[in-house]
């Protein structure tokens, strides 16, 4: 038990990272699969092809190896990040491929004619997509979208293998000082449900605020 | 009439893979005319309506409007469509807004006008299709003909040069087809030049000025209504309208 109430600092700090990584990571991939959505309805055709290429390789690649090659591909061209941005990047992008999906499913139950009746009103593709699209694919995809940031904040544990301060590294730490593995991940655990907990219950609210009435 | 010709089709051919759904359309609309095309399903009149303002691209022949050849896809196609409006048969309001932001919002993204501006147009609009009580609503709790009614004002809000009606009442109880042809007879008496894919064989006859009937893809005939329902001149007009005037 007191292997918590001894290491609080430690706790909080892996805690702190873990969420720090889960909001940033999110908020990339939110943006990114958003885009990438976007870009795979649009009406011109290398738009189209970039945004499918980017599902395909992001979505089939394992998220061990996308940060390999983030923190040591990232390098050799020159890029030389902190470890926590290059987690951000590899997170983010990896999730947003998935959220693109989503949100692409989403786009496809917005019934074609309003698109149409936008359009023939002579609103532009991006017009069409931010007023009246996009609004309303966002309702039906909430639910989807939360399991895959919950996803996201499982998946940052990766990180902690590439220097990163996170929740599920501080066993290391605890391991060495010599305390019982059962508490010690029980703990870990309980870190894990507060913040996966949290974004439920923030897409919970979501719902009930934007979700689409039947 | 047809004097002043507003929209010219030459020559329009259009397929759908193998299937020639539009072969070598000529017509003429022009400023001021009600054009009403009917003809059996699969004719191609729904397809000749929407080609119009390139809801559906052709494969050769021109379309002019005004005198300009239809841009391709882009902003200036985008801007000419706003001079045309279209009516879907299945309203296409949308659904996240209310009526009066359903109304104003392409007034204040394609026009540019002012949230207030727009709105006060919009109220306008609203008040002469009779629902300017219903603005705060949502489509989804108005009645087909309320809904198409609402249609009707956000395509004139554009200050169109011309309406494009696809269809507008198939989708309605018969209580309400009334309430929308009213509408559109009362826009026909104002002048304003309309295409109009419809069944309704009754605003045929007292709103169009030129009937066009199309069977597989043709124009068959194109002429004033009262010529047309009296003494149609082709085998495939005659049969129609023995089909459609039985009941």
């Amino acid at each position: 038990m007191n292997v918590l109430t001894d290491n609080l600092s430690l706790y909080g700090k892996g805690l702190l990272g873990t969420v720090e990584l889960t909001v940033y990571g999110s908020l990339l991939a939110l943006v990114l699969g958003f885009l990438m959505a976007s870009f795979r309805v649009a009406p011109v055709a290398s738009l189209r092809a970039f945004g499918t290429a980017w599902v395909t390789v992001l979505r089939n690649t394992p998220l061990t190896l996308l940060f390999f090659a983030v923190v040591l591909g990232l390098p050799r061209f020159g890029v030389v990040l902190p470890f926590q941005l290059f987690a951000v990047l590899a997170l983010g992008c990896y999730t947003s491929a998935f959220i693109c999906e989503a949100v692409r499913s989403g786009i496809n139950t917005v019934p074609t004619g309003q698109g149409e009746a936008a359009r023939s009103l002579g609103m532009t593709f991006g017009q069409t997509l931010g007023t009246v699209i996009l609004p309303q694919a966002f309702r039906s995809v909430i639910p989807p979208i939360g399991s895959t940031l919950i996803a996201l904040a499982k998946n940052s544990a990766i990180a902690g293998s590439f220097s990163v301060t996170e929740l599920l590294g501080t066993y290391k730490t605890l391991n060495e000082l010599g305390y019982g593995i059962i508490w010690t991940f029980v703990w870990i655990a309980v870190g894990y449900l507060i913040v996966t907990l949290t974004i439920s219950a923030v897409f919970n609210v979501l719902e009930k605020r934007w979700g689409v009435a039947r | 009439m047809a004097v002043d010709p507003l929209i010219e089709l030459r020559g329009v051919n259009k397929y759908y893979g193998k299937l020639h759904v539009l072969q070598d359309i000529d017509l003429t609309v022009g400023r001021g005319e009600v054009v009403v095309i009917i003809g059996p399903s699969g004719s191609g009149k729904s397809t000749l309506c929407r080609t119009i303002n390139r809801l559906e691209p052709i494969d050769s022949g021109t379309i002019t409007l005004a005198g300009q050849p239809l841009p391709a896809e882009g902003r200036s196609l985008a801007r000419l469509r706003a001079e045309v409006g279209m009516v879907f048969q299945s309203f296409n309001l949308f659904a996240h807004k209310t009526v009066l932001a359903n109304v104003s919002l392409a007034q204040v993204k394609v026009r540019g006008r002012g949230r207030e501006d727009a709105d006060r147009r919009s109220r306008e609009l609203l008040e002469r299709v009779g629902l300017l009580a219903h603005a705060e609503k949502y489509p989804a709790q108005l009645s087909g003909g309320q809904q198409q009614r609402v249609a009707i004002a956000r395509a004139l809000a554009m200050d169109p040069k011309a309406l494009l009606f696809d269809e507008p009442t198939s989708a309605l109880d018969p209580e309400m087809i009334n309430e929308v042809l009213e509408v559109m007879q009362q826009l026909a008496r104002e002048g304003m030049t309309m295409v109009v894919v419809t069944h309704e064989m009754g605003f045929a006859r007292s709103a169009a000025n030129r009937v066009v009937f199309m069977a597989d893809g043709r124009v068959v005939e194109d002429r004033v209504p009262e010529e047309f329902f009296t003494a149609p001149e082709s085998d495939r007009a005659k049969d129609f309208l023995s089909k459609i005037l039985k009941h």
